[in-house]
């Protein structure tokens, strides 16, 4: 008999990369503090424990502000890249667009501490603002990525015949052009927020005194008793970042659609 | 009916256009008349399209001027020109419907909402699209969305509608029932259109006047008919149908007529003004004629006009029509010769021998 290689690598391959995760509930789930089989019993007592705990929660609120303003901004910033990157021709225009992605593989501790030493010659007080600022930084080049596909799907005609039709360059952004690439936004923004959820290098150089969800759950991982508190968090975590990325590319496919262009492929 | 003496609606003075080193518009001068149905037609890469979107306003000019029904047109944007536009992919904004789309260009207009629903309505019947106008633009097939475009564009009853290769996306059929209805449009609304196209035969059916472009200038304006019998280059001549060249000499020149001798033809005379154009070239003068002005003469048939003898080297058989390409005694070249296919009459074989008719009347000459 033939042995399928290619398949059982696959197999293996993707068992080795979500077996941790798929434990991951099952112990968020388990009347045990040890995280061991076999298991003991059904319980949902390490979720009440979760919410009851007030520094999680104000860790929580902490990386929802984080999260909200970074997928704004970095988000306005990636129009603003995309839009110039696919309408317009200037000189310097390839360098600088791989100067706004080269976030996206320069090593997030070199960046992190560049900027902490960067911020902290200049004296700005690390805050929440800091880490915001770090993140922008990380999410602007997906962000960036995401809406170039957008824009790049929008037929240059389309602004012209909205000219032509009388319409001046802000009229013709708001009733065409915006409508045709919101469904990317979103998606750049949903996008950016859960990469800004789950940050840690940078939120934890960033950060002053404030907790953030993540540098909160490494802060908890080195006391045992904790660890089933995490796993039910963590659980948490990765039911909101799927449903955030199902959402993303569900509204990245429905504006490529809109526009009649092709797909030209996405982050999922 | 004759757009000839029409006032000016379009005027090109000198015109040029440079994109960095390139030159793309090479002194355009040129008018398109009210009411005209004007064609540029070319390559690509002539500047055809550059040309229409000077007018619209898409491209500025490096020199030169563009006055629209007399007015210099240099400092107005696209947005408050006396003209609209139908694009080569049409343009239609795919997230609104088709109402929405043709009533686009009315968010400004002072009228009552009615009364902007009932000129859509009127603009989608115009265009034969009486009842669509609730449709998602995007779900329209391409000729659907060619009407829209149209509609849309129209209903601003601009002084001049520019079209863009707008056929130039819609097969055979389709394309040939859309000449003869933008005819017909164009002839019921009055408006001046321009056309740019680079099929030549797209050109002849619908132009009252065609100015054929080759890298940036305008090689010749004139109407289809002239085009097509006299045309002064030979790139005109062979870009427009297909023409016969044969080498030709010129023995003597006076009072307005040309003696001339062709390989093959032997010696006749053209008339100097309607027949020979061009300034004297390094390759030599060489006459022109198209495949139709040749004839077959079959047994008892007299040649209208001159006749020679020709050996058959190709048959290209067509159904209602053949093409024969001849090698006509004395010339090196093989020249093209198109039948109508009588009934009753033979197709002839390669390797025939055959006389063939012919009419210096239907000659030029390219110096």
């Amino acid at each position: 008999m033939k042995i399928p290689v290619l398949r059982l690598y696959a197999i293996a391959y993707l068992v080795f990369l979500y077996l941790p995760i798929v434990i991951l509930p099952i112990f968020a789930f388990n009347n045990a503090t040890v995280v061991a089989f076999p298991l003991r019993g059904f319980t949902t007592e390490w979720f009440q424990a979760v919410w009851a705990d007030r520094e999680l929660r104000g860790a929580l609120i902490n990386s929802l502000i984080v999260a909200f303003s970074t997928s704004v901004l970095a988000t306005t910033f990636g129009v603003f890249a995309a839009r110039a990157s696919t309408r317009y021709n200037f000189p310097g225009k390839g360098p600088l667009m791989g100067l706004i992605m080269l976030p996206m593989v320069l090593p997030e501790m070199i960046m992190a501490m560049a900027m902490l030493v960067v911020l902290l010659s200049l004296g700005v007080k690390l805050s929440l603002f800091t880490v915001i600022l770090g993140h922008v930084l990380v999410c602007t080049p997906f962000a960036t990525a995401i809406l170039t596909s957008a824009f790049q799907s929008l037929d240059k005609s389309l602004e012209e015949a909205a000219y032509d039709l009388g319409e001046d360059a802000f009229s013709t952004f708001r009733l065409v052009i915006l409508p045709l690439v919101t469904p990317g936004i979103i998606s750049a923004m949903l996008i950016c927020f859960t990469i800004s959820i789950d940050e840690f290098i940078v939120s934890n150089f960033l950060k002053s005194g404030e907790e953030l969800l993540s540098t909160y759950i490494y802060s908890k991982l080195r006391f045992p008793k904790y660890v089933p508190n995490i796993m039910a968090l963590g659980t948490i975590l990765v039911c909101v970042s799927i449903t955030l990325l199902t959402l993303a590319e569900f509204f990245r496919r429905r504006g490529v659609a809109r526009t009649g262009g092709k797909d030209t492929g996405g982050f999922l | 009916m004759t757009t000839s003496d029409n006032p000016t609606m379009i005027e090109f003075k000198d015109v040029h256009k440079y994109y960095g080193d390139y030159h793309a518009l090479r002194g355009i001068t040129a008018t398109i008349k009210a009411g005209e149905f004007f064609s540029l037609l070319g390559p690509s890469g002539c500047g055809k399209t550059t040309l229409l979107r000077t007018i619209a306003g898409f491209e500025g000019i490096s020199s030169g001027v563009v006055l629209i029904d007399g007015k210099d047109v240099a400092q107005i944007p696209a947005n408050k020109r006396p003209t609209n536009m139908v694009f080569q992919s049409y343009a239609i904004f795919p997230h609104l419907t088709v109402a929405e789309n043709v009533g686009f260009g009315l968010r400004k207009d002072p009228r009552s909402k009615d009364d902007k629903a009932r000129a859509v309505d009127e603009s989608l019947a115009m265009v034969g699209l009486t009842g669509y106008g609730k449709r998602a633009a995007h779900a329209l097939s391409g000729g659907q969305r060619q009407r829209v475009a149209l509609a849309r564009a129209l209903i601003l009853k601009p002084k001049v509608l520019l079209l863009d290769e707008p056929l130039s996306a819609l097969d055979k059929k389709l394309r040939e029932n859309m000449q003869m209805e933008l005819i017909k449009l164009q002839r019921q609304v009055g408006i001046t259109f321009i056309l740019v196209t680079h099929d030549q035969e797209e050109a002849l059916v619908m132009s009252d006047r065609i100015a054929v472009m080759f890298e940036g200038q305008i090689a010749q304006l004139a109407d289809p008919e002239t085009l097509y019998r006299l045309p002064t280059t030979r790139a005109v001549a062979n870009f427009i149908g297909t023409m016969n060249f044969l080498p030709g000499k010129i023995l003597a020149e006076a009072g307005g007529k040309v003696e001339v001798e062709a390989a093959g033809f032997g010696r006749f005379t053209l008339d100097e003004d309607r027949q020979v154009t061009g300034t004297a070239s390094a390759s030599g003068a060489t006459v022109g004629f198209r495949p139709e002005t040749l004839t077959l003469l079959f047994e008892g048939q007299a040649a209208p006009d001159r006749e020679c003898m020709a050996t058959v080297e190709e048959v290209v058989y067509l159904g209602d029509m053949t093409y024969y390409d001849v090698r006509i005694d004395g010339a090196t070249e093989v020249s093209r010769l198109s039948m109508r296919n009588v009934f009753g009459r033979p197709v002839l074989d390669i390797g025939t021998r055959t006389r063939v008719g012919w009419s210096p009347g239907a000659v030029v000459m390219f110096r």
